[in-house]
């Protein structure tokens, strides 16, 4: 079973991320669930969503408590909610930020992880390039599926595209895409 | 059709496919999505034939559905919560008068505090209202709950609920097989009222009844849902036999065989729990678990006959019954009547606080060494508790709980009242 789960504010379309992953492992024949968890139902707050995804049925229905895999699509909540609770030590960390993790603040914190586990990509802004709103969520899967590995590409961009069909899909795809680029060569 | 899609979005679409005449709709979370996808079917033509109500309120939500079914059409409606507590006269009505009406609850807790998220305390509040009470374990049983609740209703002529855990269920992605619709239209016949009111045809329906009839009436009431615990398990045969998988019955076993430790639940915690036990199983602990589907009526002889030889009974109940303990831990007692066995009773998820496999495999080993208490509070926070037992007894006006509980979860922070008294 692979396990992510996705931080961000109301708005940001964290919830829709965790769908859209879902949606594509299902693409590739496997069980995939996807659920959120909301605090206050209002734009801003803190939002977790999560999805699970195996060859199997899954049957768990609890918050995901060990993650192999965080987004984390708004890095103001990286001081502010414990994002990395419960991470796997070998885990993969994807933050939409074009600031590096020094700037950030956890440099100490994501050295423990293998290098290329580790990224970061400026989503928001590669979604302001190509939809033309700061709606980061579909990008950072393109970065998902380059340092994971555990999706293709080809699945990712399918699932947006069963989504939202037309130009506002492919536009979120050509934003996926750029993300790709960027973490498979980070 | 195998789709990946929101729990609620293919319950709207089991919905469409039992061709309900009239959908009378009210939003409340969680279960909105549900109502919303009904009305977006009938908004593009998929639903035909289907009059799609906004009304004003829950309770003119029953009514109508109540008035629609009295003139013979096939009426649905969703609510949940807050929403189910409105309508409470109207769910009286519809069962008191054997209108078979499915109504989705979208299981939420009941405020005072206000709270969205999941647990049981909706359901319950109305579990002998004379209604019969679904709980779907998956969102794939939920569709196809909703499939043979129209069949169940009408052959009855009795109401059903259909519970789903409100965004466990409701707002869960999965993979769920949607029916095609002629294999529904071949399952589900056309609703043949046993009571309508039809100018062609007059009587009135709704009398007033005094003690010289209410008895009867109600033992007749009482008689159906001991009918229905026959009829239920049939429906479910006849659905598997239709759509090619099980879904339903009155209860559902999972490794009971030779299980010392059988542990009761209803709704989607069935599938954390079905995990422990797999987990258990394999370190050679002697346990397994029941999925009550059918609370209501509640399958005393059924589940006696699931519970077997077993020597200890774990409820896990997303309920309470404050002063006594469990709702669902009371029907399991009355089934096992004359069997002396401990049955624990382990309050959980209320207010939709997780239920974690940690603490559930944590509790069960504790169980099976019988170190458990009658009642226990799943991962309650004890220091919040006592912290507010003894704020309540050091000043009068100590101020509102849940205001108090929250306060002292934020680090650092302190009660308002506190500091008002010291001052």
């Amino acid at each position: 079973m692979f396990q992510t789960r996705i931080h961000g504010r109301g708005g940001q379309g964290v919830v829709t991320a965790a769908e859209l992953l879902s949606i594509a492992a299902f693409l590739e024949g496997r069980h995939a669930q996807a659920f959120p968890s909301f605090g206050s139902e209002r734009m801003g707050a803190p939002v977790v969503s999560f999805c699970r995804m195996d060859d199997q049925e899954i049957r768990l229905r609890e918050p995901i408590q060990e993650p192999d895999a965080l987004i984390i699509q708004d890095p103001t909540l990286l001081h502010s909610v414990d994002v990395f609770n419960g991470l796997k030590d070998d885990g993969f960390i994807l933050i939409n930020s074009t600031r590096s993790f020094k700037e950030l603040g956890i440099a100490d914190f994501v050295a423990g992880f293998p290098a290329h586990h580790v990224c970061d990509v400026g989503a928001t802004e590669l979604a302001l390039k190509h939809i033309k709103r700061p709606l980061p969520n579909a990008a950072l899967l393109g970065g998902f599926a380059a340092i994971t590995g555990t999706l293709h590409m080809q699945s990712v961009e399918r699932a947006i595209e069963q989504k939202f069909p037309g130009p506002v899909g492919a536009a979120n795809i050509a934003a996926a895409r750029d993300a790709f680029e960027i973490a498979a060569h980070a | 059709m195998l789709k990946q899609t929101e729990g609620s979005q293919a319950v709207a679409e089991a919905i469409g496919l039992c061709r309900p005449e009239v959908v009378c709709a009210y939003p409340i979370t969680p279960q909105t999505h549900i109502v919303e996808g009904v009305g977006a079917l009938v908004k593009d033509g998929t639903l035909k034939n289907c009059e799609y109500i906004n009304v004003e309120s829950e309770f003119a939500a029953l009514s109508v559905a109540i008035g629609a079914s009295a003139a013979g059409a096939r009426a649905y409606t969703a609510t949940a919560s807050q929403g189910l507590l409105f309508m409470a006269e109207a769910v009286y009505n519809a069962a008191g008068l054997g209108l078979p009406i499915v109504m989705t609850i979208g299981n939420r807790a009941i405020g005072a505090p206000i709270n969205i998220w999941n647990d049981h305390s909706d359901s319950m509040a109305l579990k002998d209202a004379g209604w019969i009470q679904l709980f779907a374990e998956t969102n794939q049983e939920a569709v196809d709950l909703h499939i043979q609740a129209f069949r169940l209703a009408e052959q009855l002529s009795c109401p059903v609920m259909v519970c789903m855990d409100g965004f466990i269920l409701t707002h869960a992605y999965e993979s769920i097989d949607v029916p095609a619709q002629e294999t529904v239209d071949a399952f589900l016949p056309a609703f043949e009222p046993v009571q309508v009111l039809d100018p062609a045809d007059p009587y009135s329906i709704g009398a007033m009844v005094g003690p010289e009839a209410f008895m009867e009436v109600r033992y007749l009431a009482h008689h159906k849902q001991l009918e229905a615990l026959e009829v239920i398990p049939e429906i479910a045969a006849a659905f598997e036999a239709a759509f090619g998988r099980p879904a339903g019955g009155l209860v559902r076993e999972y490794r009971t065989d030779g299980a010392d430790t059988v542990v009761v639940a209803l709704g989607s915690v069935n599938g954390t729990i079905k995990e422990a036990v797999d987990r258990m199983r394999d370190d050679g602990i002697a346990i397994g678990s029941v999925s009550v589907c059918s609370f209501r009526p509640f399958p005393l002889e059924a589940l006696r006959g699931v519970i077997g030889a077993a020597k200890r009974i774990v409820c896990i109940e997303k309920s309470l019954a404050p002063g006594l303990g469990g709702v669902v831990a009371s029907n399991v007692r009355m089934a096992l009547r004359g069997v002396q066995i401990p049955i624990y009773t382990v309050i959980a998820g209320l207010g939709g606080r997780p239920v974690t496999l940690r603490s559930l495999s944590d509790i069960f080993a504790r169980a099976g060494r019988d170190e458990l208490d009658d009642v226990t509070f799943l991962d309650l926070n004890w220091q919040a508790i006592n912290e507010q037992l003894s704020r309540a007894r050091e000043a009068r006006h100590s101020g509102p709980i849940a205001e108090n509980i929250l306060k002292s979860l934020n680090p650092g922070g302190t009660a308002p009242f506190e500091q008002e008294t010291r001052s």
